[in-house]
């Protein structure tokens, strides 16, 4: 099994397989493309292009290719997608500190597959660990070449060169200053170099610098195109007919004939393409279709039964990780010596994604060809679907994602990309499709709703009193991220159980680490409270690990926790993806309504790259993580979603924004680990915390209700 | 009803030829490719597509073209405010999705109140969805904005 988290969730939620089969883009082809210059690529242990890498040892997503024209002008290429992380200013940043060049200069090229080089997809807090390393020694590589090629130009020893702002200068040329300096492009005109990415370049440290967006007007004067508002000439505009229910067959469909209208009928999937969006409205109105439902199972319907069908449906975990013959009777020994035992069970609700802007497609054939532009995490597993779906191979498919609005792991499927395009082929021009929101909050995939029951013990007498004995914890259906605690209990066992999900399930920003460490911190809290101890104190009581308590105590300190006066106040900590976070918030309960008040989070990630971009991640993710505390949940049944829209699924608004202090707990000394997701997973359960020491209401499910 | 075959929009008179039922977002992003304004629900509840009709913040989603027709309407491709510049510096913005529906609505607001307090921002700043979760950036541009004025 594999050892990291991260990998469980991909295997376990990941909607579509990763291709049996992976092919380099043919470098020459590559070279071919850009021109002359300088070229560095990746190379796994020295292999050329055109032999599948899977299951070798080198991660898929490593790959990043960087280009100085002869006109020096840099550009790096890199599979990875920018849906409003800000990686695309972070990737470039790591780029110009090691090329020592001006930010402006660099431009990234991103998730194309015509371009750029494969990658497995963006997501799981892995651009910073492993895409930004591989970007610097890109880059660094680079440097290192452009130095010797000027050593050699100018006749000196390496030593006697530096370089800044975009030139290397040489401190013993003689004549004029002018001749001493020299941009990258006087190296590399007329060249056609290639380099490969050197494993032990020496990289610099980041520079933990703040650098606004890129790009950031485009966004501010609406100049930006996103999927939707892409057109190409001749352009249809698609919508499909959606079943009545989940699982429902279509078994007759009467379709009038439409001037101007393609229909597209082949087995389950009908839509239409059409001049314009009336008219594709219109024409899918007219649509006379029949269909044949499936008997829903008992526990396909929101609330307690859900809870109770994915227990019954649960796969007994054998063979997971944390699980051992031992681990049951261990448990057992750690229970009889505890004074105190609690359990508790503990649920969360599917939630959805809702990125603003939907899932869109514009799909367009030329001749045996197909480019589709999409809003996705996977460009490469989009076009691995639509190569599938159409029977032709992956080089005659070229997939674009523009910078997309948003997806929080939603966007990791290529359906609407399959429906586009299938469209586009019976119309012969290209088609546009933009699901509308009903259909974003129905046939999309969900956060994993999950039950989670806990038993643990703790020692109330004797020296070792406020020692958590033993812990079993067991999690249906939810998943196994951040399953597993820091905290020091001697005998554990710790389980995850996948169960029949009723609804479409898959990746979510933070994905189970927000349920698991929901269940844990608050039942942390019972003990804490059973113990009459300090919550606070009662952590660290049972922490040894130095970089936990660290961020515990900054956001304790910064909270003010612990004076006394404060009422409805609680605190949550945790670790996932390599980064330690602690959350402290304090509520107000008016007519029933949780209103949060302050929050403070200390996060510490490694080395922090962008200071103010890391605080707005933490920022945001505090503020989504509030929809999932207080508000968020689907309501189905009867195979259907029974609140698709936005004025039936409360998100989080400016009224609902306490005041949000963020503590950054920097590193500079370790790797810096992503900070898109880990921030999300600390607000429920200190929240759940606050009610509970404000007016003795202990709450056990999200969404929070009192 | 007749078709509606004139709109000023961003101080030009531009033809156009639309049903009059038809949103005035499709007429905006499909007739006249002004792709600023967003679609995010359809149904008036995110902003996405907020636009200025004679000044009034309207969601252009859920608003007939018709309704539309002999008025002055602004679109983000209309605007040169020193709030954008404002979120650029603040850092109030993601994926950018929001930003064009935010900052049309934020304008509303400072056109109407130069100095509003925290409260007022809220309130009208409302029914603007931003689910990356910048609230907390946008009320510190919108205030640095006012600062300035």
């Amino acid at each position: 099994m594999p050892e990291a988290p991260a990998q469980i969730e991909l295997e376990r939620y990941e909607l579509t397989a990763p291709p049996a089969y992976r092919f380099a883009v043919d470098r020459r082809d590559f070279i071919g493309l850009l021109g002359g210059g300088l070229l560095v690529v990746f190379s796994a242990g020295g292999q050329e292009s055109g032999r599948g890498r899977r299951g070798e040892a080198a991660p898929q997503d490593l790959d990043a290719w960087l280009h100085i024209g002869e006109d020096g002008a840099v550009s790096i290429y890199t599979g990875k997608t920018e849906v409003g992380q800000n990686i695309r200013t972070s990737l470039s940043q790591a780029a110009a500190e090691e090329l020592h060049c001006p930010l402006a200069s660099i431009k990234l090229v991103m998730a194309d597959t015509a371009l750029t080089p494969y990658d497995m997809g963006t997501f799981g807090s892995r651009t910073t660990p492993t895409m930004a390393p591989q970007v610097r020694r890109a880059a660094a590589t680079a440097r290192e070449a452009l130095l010797d090629l000027a050593a050699e130009k100018w006749q000196v020893d390496r030593a006697m060169l530096s370089i800044a702002d975009g030139r290397i200068a040489c401190s013993g040329v003689a004549g004029g200053a002018g001749a001493s300096t020299m941009g990258f492009g006087e190296l590399t005109k007329g060249g056609k170099l290639t380099a490969t990415i050197a494993r032990d370049v020496p990289l610099a440290r980041p520079l933990s610098q703040s650098a606004p967006k890129l790009a950031a007007r485009e966004f501010v004067t609406g100049q930006h195109k996103y999927t939707p508002d892409l057109t190409r000439p001749g352009m249809l505009y698609g919508r499909v007919l959606r079943p009545p229910e989940f699982g429902a067959t279509l078994t007759n469909l009467d379709a009038p004939a439409l001037p101007g209208v393609t229909i597209v009928h082949e087995k389950n999937f009908v839509g239409v393409a059409a001049p314009d969006a009336q008219a594709a409205a219109a024409a899918i109105r007219q649509l006379k279709a029949e269909w044949k439902r499936e008997p829903v199972p008992p526990g396909a319907v929101s609330g307690p039964k859900l809870y109770e069908y994915l227990k019954q449906t649960a796969e007994p975990g054998e063979g997971d990780t944390h699980e051992s013959a031992d681990a049951a009777k261990a448990v057992a020994e750690g229970m009889a010596a505890a004074d105190i035992k609690l359990q508790g069970a503990y649920t969360v609700a599917y939630i959805a994604h809702a990125p603003l802007e939907p899932r869109a497609a514009l799909a367009e054939w030329d001749g045996g060809k197909l480019t589709v532009r999409t809003g996705s995490q996977v460009p490469f597993g989009v076009r691995t679907e639509l190569a599938s779906s159409f029977g032709i191979p992956e080089d005659r498919i070229r997939v674009i994602v523009p910078d997309t609005g948003s997806a929080y792991g939603g966007k990791h499927s290529g359906e609407c990309a399959v429906e586009a395009a299938r469209l586009a082929k019976a119309a012969g021009k290209p088609v546009k499709l933009v699901w509308t929101r009903e259909e974003e909050f129905t046939w999309a995939y969900f956060r994993p709703a999950g039950l989670i029951e806990i038993s643990s013990g703790v020692r109330e007498h004797g020296a070792d009193a406020g020692a958590i004995t033993a812990w079993e914890c067991h999690n249906y259906n939810s998943g196994g991220s951040g399953l597993v605690s820091k905290y020091d209990i001697p005998k554990q066992r710790n389980v995850f159980h996948p169960a029949n999900s009723p609804l479409r399930q898959g990746s979510y920003r933070g994905l189970a680490a927000t349920a698991n460490h929901f269940a844990r911190e608050v039942h942390i809290d019972e003990l804490a409270h059973a113990l009459k101890m300090d919550p606070l104190e009662f952590r660290l009581k049972n922490l040894k690990d130095a970089r936990l308590r660290a961020v515990l105590q900054a956001a304790a300190e910064r909270f003010g926790w612990g004076n006394g006066q404060d009422k409805g106040i609680g605190i949550s900590c945790g670790f996932e993806k390599n980064g330690y976070i602690a959350t402290c918030a304090q509520v107000e309960v008016e007519d029933k309504r949780i209103r949060i008040l302050r929050v403070v989070e200390a996060f510490d990630c490694g080395a922090v790259v962008n200071p103010d971009h890391l605080k707005n991640q933490i920022q945001g993710a505090i503020s989504m993580a509030i929809g999932g505390a207080l508000f968020e949940q689907m309501r189905f049944g009867d195979g259907q979603i029974l609140n698709p829209r936005f004025s039936q699924y409360r998100v989080p608004r400016f009224s609902d924004m306490p005041e949000i202090e963020v503590v950054l707990v920097d590193r500079p000394d370790l790797p810096s680990a992503g900070a898109g997701e880990t921030p999300i997973v600390g607000l429920a359960p200190a929240v759940a915390n606050a009610v509970f020491h404000l007016n003795g209401t202990r709450l056990r499910s999200l969404p929070l209700e009192l | 009803m007749p078709r509606v075959t004139e709109l000023t929009i961003n101080g030009t008179r531009r033809p156009i030829d639309a049903e009059p039922d038809v949103p005035l977002l499709t007429v905006l992003r499909d007739h006249l490719d002004l792709t600023g304004s967003k679609y995010g629900c359809g149904e008036g509840q995110c902003g996405a597509c907020t636009v200025l009709l004679d000044g009034q913040p309207v969601r252009s989603c859920i608003l007939p073209v018709r309704a539309a027709a002999g008025k002055r309407i602004t679109t983000i491709e209309g605007i040169h405010h020193p709030l954008q510049d404002a979120f650029v510096e603040e850092g109030a913005m993601q994926c950018g999705y929001c930003t064009s529906g935010m900052i049309v609505s934020g304008v509303a607001l400072l056109n109407k109140t130069p100095h509003p307090s925290r409260d007022e921002i809220v309130r009208h700043m409302n029914g603007n969805v931003c689910r990356c979760g910048t609230y907390l950036r946008i009320v510190a541009a919108i205030q640095k904005t006012a600062q300035h004025a």
